[in-house]
């Protein structure tokens, strides 16, 4: 099912208030909905799922109206962040749960819904575990069985708040490619909510930003990250340092000295450049590069990074730099830039 | 570790089991042993009599009326309370807490005041042929009075504890709001619920200040079982008093067990009782 979010506000008065998002799901889609905290993302998804009423705004399902809709009768998928797994219930009667509250005459016959509770048993890997109650299933059990109660209604669309947020990560690892199998298999629009930038990117079809209330960028994920629409996408998504900068209309300067790359559009005057360490050399300083000196070199998990403060020191920047190389702190080096992105200050 | 000597915490050991002797001990042995002073027969024949046998009906017959009451009151307010944000909600809570901190005897003269035949609805009640104080109606509003905050006071920490996930679960997989409550919400309460039941009808079943203000003390017609237990007590019927207070402190012994149980299986799902 395809869901179109148009100027979706919602005020709490707390966090997590939504400042007229937008954003086209299409049918079928893994999308991810990633923000920091506060940025209104679990907001939205509520609102997706009926548990929220906006105060402005609409949502469509495919191209229905459906923001009056109640939740009860939206045929929505709803995986809670601690999996709201009713505690008084076996799994399989959680499971079960969803058809045992059809009105009558949609309800099917319980054999049928042992049959179909049995089947998503075996579809989310828990075929053996039907009778444990929740207090006997670890943390990727009960997410498992939370999902298999979700689709045992046949949902149009599956929402899911921080699905792996309280798993290890070794758990979330394999739930993640586990999940992104079964959404390959069953392919129902799927919408999950994280803060957790790898999992988005690994996992999404598309990723949609949420900062402040409002949809900054949505896109596939090397979208987001080879070309983030403004500086909040850029410094969120990925690793990144910036200098301020002004642009002459010619080049662009930082402190007297000459910056030059690949940074795309540019502004005029005072703005503020944004690269990835990964895109910065640091090597013997000439002419045409930035001067800076070493302020600490410390190991990351794949290499080394440098703080390097440049121009009259006022401003710090982060550079990769090799694991061979000999830096030590207070050295003079030299920066050139590769790939970089301006934004206005 | 603690740092008392020996003999300090033997004395302060001692002193806490003498405490709770006399003040808690010897007072249900002495009201078994004055009941039981001239034999079983006598002390039941104090049962055979109408008028404690009303005073049990109408006690039981109170009760019967002012749990429930409290009990769906407690629950509608405990769910609005933990599961919703609105304006006056401390108010709220501070009114539920209101009969804890008011005298019982207030709470009486307050009926009293309203419907008695000087009271402002007094006229009007008698105009109509519809009598409350020193009647049922009077005996009962003054209990549900009394009693108004124990399931509420149970529920309240409980159910903000739980938070509306599981509800809104329900919700998500098409269940009716009602549905919803009595599938999950109600069986997440159902200890604390029951505790704060037993609770509320212990003290029900024993209220005094509030209900001898609205009673009207008619022995076989008006009288619950803490006021016969006075009246059989002023007249110099020490047996019999006793025997009836014997009832009373029976149903406390069970409620403490049954409470002491509740905590020992389903301690986790309690919440810790909070009592003005």
């Amino acid at each position: 099912m395809r869901i179109r979010l148009t100027d979706i506000a919602k005020d709490f008065g707390r966090t997590g208030a939504l400042r007229g998002a937008t954003l086209d799901i299409a049918d079928g889609e893994l999308m991810a909905l990633l923000g920091p905290s506060g940025s209104g993302k679990t907001t939205l998804l509520r609102v997706i799922a009926g548990l929220e009423i906006p105060k402005t705004g609409s949502v469509l399902f495919d191209d229905c109206e459906a923001t009056a809709i109640p939740v009860q009768r939206r045929r929505i998928g709803f995986v809670f962040q601690n999996y709201a797994l009713f505690k008084h219930m076996s799994a399989a009667d959680n499971i079960a749960y969803g058809l045992k509250v059809l009105p009558r005459a949609e309800r099917p016959s319980s054999a049928l819904i042992r049959r179909r509770v049995q089947e998503l048993l075996e579809l989310v890997q828990l075929s053996d575990l039907g009778k444990r109650y929740p207090r006997q299933l670890s943390g990727g059990q009960q997410q498992r069985v939370a999902l298999a109660r979700a689709l045992a209604v046949k949902p149009r669309v599956l929402l899911l708040d921080e699905p792996f947020g309280a798993l290890d990560a070794k758990v979330r690892k394999d739930l993640r490619r586990w999940l992104r199998e079964l959404h390959n298999r069953i392919g129902r629009t799927t919408v999950f909510v994280t803060h957790d930038q790898e999992e988005a990117l690994e996992l999404a079809d598309r990723v949609a930003i949420l900062n402040q209330g409002k949809v900054e960028q949505v896109g596939k994920p090397d979208e987001i990250y080879d070309n983030p629409a403004t500086a909040f996408v850029m410094s969120f998504v990925g690793d990144t340092t910036s200098i301020p900068v002004e642009f002459d209309g010619i080049r662009f300067w930082h402190d007297g000295h000459p910056v030059d790359g690949t940074f795309g559009a540019a502004h005029d005057g005072r703005c503020r450049l944004y690269v990835r360490p990964r895109d910065i050399a640091v090597g013997t300083l000439t002419k045409d590069k930035l001067p800076g000196t070493i302020i600490n070199v410390h190991r990351t998990a794949a290499g080394r990074r440098a703080a390097i403060a440049v121009g009259n020191a006022k401003d710090l920047i982060e550079a990769e730099i090799d694991i061979t190389a000999s830096l030590t702190v207070g050295a003079q080096v030299g920066l050139s830039f590769g790939k970089g992105k301006v934004f206005a200050e | 570790m603690t740092t008392e000597t020996a003999p300090v915490r033997l004395l302060l050991i001692a002193l806490a089991v003498l405490f709770l002797a006399v003040f808690l001990i010897l007072p249900v042995v002495v009201v078994f042993s004055e009941a039981l002073r001239k034999g079983l027969s006598i002390y039941l024949a104090t049962f055979a009599d109408p008028d404690a046998q009303a005073a049990i009906r109408l006690t039981l017959l109170v009760a019967a009326i002012a749990v429930p009451l409290n009990t769906v009151f407690g629950i509608a307010a405990s769910w609005a309370i933990a599961k919703f944000e609105f304006a006056g909600k401390s108010l709220l809570i501070t009114l539920i807490d209101l009969p804890f901190s008011i005298s019982p005897v207030i709470s009486g003269l307050i009926y009293v005041l309203l419907f008695g035949a000087q009271g402002y609805f007094g006229p009007w009640l008698t105009a109509h042929g519809i009598q409350i104080i020193f009647a049922l109606p009077g005996i009962v509003l003054a209990t549900v009075f009394v009693t108004f905050p124990f399931v509420a006071r149970q529920l309240i920490p409980l159910m903000q504890e739980q938070g509306s996930a599981d509800e809104e679960a329900a919700l998500t997989l098409g269940a009716s709001g009602i549905r919803a409550f009595l599938t999950t919400t109600l069986p997440n309460i159902s200890w604390g619920l029951l505790y704060g039941v037993l609770l509320c009808n212990a003290r029900a079943m024993g209220e005094f200040g509030a209900v001898s203000v609205v009673s009207g003390h008619i022995s076989g017609l008006t009288n619950t079982i803490p006021l016969e237990v006075e009246l059989l007590y002023n007249g110099y019927d020490f047996v019999a008093a006793f025997a009836v207070a014997s009832l009373l402190t029976l149903l406390a012994l069970v409620t403490l067990a049954a409470k002491t149980l509740l905590e020992m299986r389903y301690g986790d799902s309690l919440a810790t009782p909070t009592r003005a």
